[in-house]
């Protein structure tokens, strides 16, 4: 699975990108996530508050709840600002 | 059409371009957006324009291929550019093209809401005080979802 950081999510974690074998057990968006906060740093920090976290898996935007799987593209970004 | 771009454009060609030699259309409609040089309080030197490549193109898309649906249009047009811009410089264009103004007008402003809560795009603001983040904002979304009831 690659999962990649735009914005603060990439200041806060520091990487851009990262490839990730998700282990048995995590199916969805929300299992992602608390598998990411559980390795501490700047990976909890970035994703205390997940008001202002929003997630896209294979370029669409998705749910807390969406099935992801391991040859997934998951994004992990704040709200989004351009315009 | 859709251009995901860091350089300028030519905003009179990319006007004159839009609906070009097709006699159907009786009125253009655009927006073009800026970079101001103050936020809040504070002055505003530079900003910077992140995106998501790849999916920036598919989610412009589908915004326009959603106002074609809503609107019978000509012609439609969206650029918006990324990397380091200074006040004055242009962030973003949308323009259409259609048989009556209204249709023109009423896309257009639709493109554009809908484009500042979906497309992908986030902006870093060079302050006295240093970087930070542009948080989005309430009446953005507002703005967006008042398309959303029709």
């Amino acid at each position: 699975m690659k999962l990649l950081y735009f914005a603060w999510l990439r200041s806060k974690t520091g990487v851009a990108e990262e490839t990730l074998s998700p282990p048995p057990g995590v199916t969805t968006v929300a299992g992602l996530i608390e598998h990411l906060r559980a390795r501490g740093g700047g990976y909890a920090d970035a994703l205390k508050d997940l008001s202002c976290v929003r997630v896209a898996v294979n370029q669409e935007f998705a749910e807390l709840d969406q099935p992801i799987a391991a040859g997934d593209e998951v994004a992990l970004f704040p709200p989004v600002t351009g315009g | 059409m859709i251009k995901v771009q860091r350089e300028d454009f030519d905003l009179g060609a990319e006007l004159s371009a839009l609906g070009r030699g097709n006699l159907r259309v009786g009125g253009v409609a655009s927006f073009v957006g800026l970079v101001r040089d103050i936020a809040g309080d504070q002055a505003v030197g530079a900003m910077t324009l992140e995106h998501y490549p790849g999916m920036t193109e598919k989610m412009l898309a589908k915004i326009e291929a959603e106002a074609r649906q809503r609107w019978q249009l000509e012609d439609c047009l969206i650029i918006h550019r990324f990397g380091r811009l200074e006040p004055g410089e242009r962030i973003v264009l949308v323009g259409t093209a259609a048989a009556h103004r209204q249709a023109a007008l009423e896309a257009c402003a639709f493109l554009i809401d809908w484009l500042k809560t979906k497309a992908p795009f986030w902006k870093l603001e060079e302050t006295a005080g240093g970087s930070r983040w542009v948080a989005a904002r309430a009446s953005d979304d507002e703005a967006a979802a008042r398309w959303s009831a029709r």
